[in-house]
């Protein structure tokens, strides 16, 4: 994998912040995009932009063939069987509240929902939502070096638990979470398991048949494409059992001043003109990805997490939270420095030019667990190097000074 | 796409249907709306003790192409068996009409076929969902 070259693919990368050249470390929040992926979303502007799926005329066939090719992109890229188990929501957060919504609110008062104390805020408080019905909450915890407690499960599963909610890995800790030992306690007690792969699915090969979950959701924006649009995988029979989850346009078969048909799956779940600019865009995305090679990028990060773990625990008075073995983790690293608050850790980098994530991270329920307040998270990818994690040590170094520390 | 699509054939059939009607208590009886632009069929199939067919009707209103094709089906399917039906393909279709179809009326050309062939695989036990992913396998999925 040629780093230097992948760079030169990537616009923003040659932008200076504060007089400095960019590092850009917080890939878990969003990744930048390559030109490859801009240059797709301003051809279908320029080009072809049409509604999909109704129109006769020319632009609107291409502009829907355009459309429906990133579901199969995407379908093969995740191995799933079919395009029809690919929907298009807005991001991760709506792809869960899409499965609470169609799923989870058809669930039996006294029936339980099970997820993680490790979980992104998207993860949890839809979940919190089914309360009001009657429905019931329980918590997986974590070890202390950060991985699941995998034991909690057969503690937690009673007959009445019809979902486990998990995270593939953690936006926080970086942990890899044993999903496959997950599914199959699931499957074994007859439960359905969501996989929150917001974090996984762009950093590593992930193979929804192998894993067997039932649903899986994801953001295009994590995973160099555009903002604004996420995917909801879920197995087949599910989707044709579920109720739809927004009404209107598009989702429908046969309309009728009092009743509906609806559309077939997976359309009855998109209702309304999509995001069809961005997903297409996203297409280009995945091909850009698939031509790096997942493996290849999952590689290239393992080494700068190792690189990053060994230089920056040699820095005094420096917390890292996860595992501390680099096969256990992606490239996600949340540290504290003792006595100085994230946010001024944060501050301090950006004058550098090094951008990275501060405050509770969107798990403040983890925050608590761990007894902190917040953390300052550096997270990689493809075109960041060891030189990147080197200036990253030197600008930590820094704060350290002007905090007299 | 050009006006090729409307040959004299093609109007011929759609302003002029065979085999339009109803027929009391069929042995095959599908519905099927093409949701992209409201087109709707219903096809009614008599079958005697071979399953040969032995009177086929359809019902319904649409655009030209998928009247025209229901027309053309039906009038090719009387007296053929129900195993005919069911090797009936995509290509077959395209061959009756004799024009190009471009990707955006697909549906209409080929909504006969498909309402055809749920009224079959209906008949021959089919669960919803193999009903669906078998279509999906022929390229007649929505």
């Amino acid at each position: 994998m040629n780093t230097n070259k992948i760079r030169r693919d990537f616009p923003i990368l040659k932008r200076r912040v504060n007089g400095k050249p960019l590092i850009y470390l917080d890939n878990a929040a969003t990744s930048q995009k390559p030109e490859a992926v801009i240059d797709a979303l301003t051809t279908y502007y320029k080009k072809y932009n049409a509604n999909v799926h109704r129109g006769i005329h020319k632009l609107s066939e291409e502009a829907t063939q355009a459309y429906e090719e990133t579901r199969k992109k995407i379908s093969k890229f995740i191995n799933a069987k079919s395009e029809k188990e690919i929907i298009f929501t807005k991001n991760t957060t709506e792809a869960i509240n899409l499965v609470m919504y169609s799923f989870g609110m058809q669930l039996e008062p006294g029936d339980e929902v099970i997820s993680s104390v490790m979980e992104h805020h998207s993860n949890i408080v839809p979940w919190q939502f089914l309360q009001n019905f009657g429905i019931k909450l329980k918590f997986v915890d974590i070890n202390e070096d950060g991985t699941l407690k995998i034991e909690d499960y057969e503690k937690l599963i009673t007959p009445h638990t019809k979902l486990i909610a998990v995270t593939h890995v953690s936006n926080v800790l970086g942990t890899i979470n044993p999903i496959k030992e997950i599914s199959r306690i699931a499957h074994k007690n007859n439960i359905l398991l969501l996989v929150d792969a917001a974090q996984s699915v762009p950093h590593m090969e992930v193979d929804v048949q192998e894993i067997d979950c039932d649903f899986m959701a994801f953001s295009s924006h994590k995973m160099l494409g555009p903002t604004g649009v996420g995917v909801l995988y879920a197995k087949r029979e599910l989707l044709e059992r579920m109720k739809p989850f927004l009404y209107g346009g598009d989702m429908i078969r046969e309309v009728s001043l009092y009743e509906t048909k609806y559309n077939e799956v997976p359309w009855k779940f998109e209702a309304g003109t999509p995001n069809i600019a961005d997903v297409i865009a996203f297409g280009a995305a995945i091909e850009y990805l698939e031509k790096i090679g997942m493996k290849n990028i999952e590689k290239h990060e393992r080494e700068l997490t190792k690189y990053a773990l060994k230089k920056l625990s040699k820095i005094k008075n420096l917390e890292i939270y996860g595992p501390k073995n680099p096969n256990q983790r992606i490239g996600v690293i949340s540290f504290n420095l003792k006595n100085i608050h994230p946010h001024d850790v944060a501050s301090i980098l950006d004058q550098e030019g090094i951008a990275i994530r501060s405050g509770h991270l969107c798990a403040q329920p983890l925050m608590k667990r761990l007894n902190i307040q917040a953390a300052a998270r550096a997270s990689f990818y493809l075109y960041n190097t060891k030189k990147d994690i080197d200036k990253l040590v030197q600008a930590l170094l820094k704060v350290k000074k002007v905090f007299k520390q | 796409m050009s006006y090729d699509m409307y040959q004299e054939n093609i109007l011929d059939y759609s302003q002029n249907p065979r085999n339009k009607g109803t027929i009391e208590n069929p042995d095959l009886h599908f519905r099927d709306v093409n949701p992209l632009c409201g087109d709707e069929l219903e096809f009614f199939v008599k079958l005697d003790k071979n399953d040969k067919i032995t009177e086929i009707k359809f019902q319904g209103s649409g655009c030209a192409i998928s009247q025209a094709a229901a027309s053309m089906i039906t009038e090719e399917l009387l007296g053929k068996s129900m195993k005919d039906l069911i090797n009936y393909d995509k290509k077959r279709i395209l061959k009756l009409l004799g024009i190009e179809i471009s990707p955006a009326r697909e549906k209409c050309a080929f909504l006969s076929l498909r309402a055809l062939k749920l009224a079959a695989y209906s008949k021959l036990g089919k669960k919803e969902l193999e009903l669906k992913e078998k279509l999906d396998e022929e390229g007649l999925g929505y």
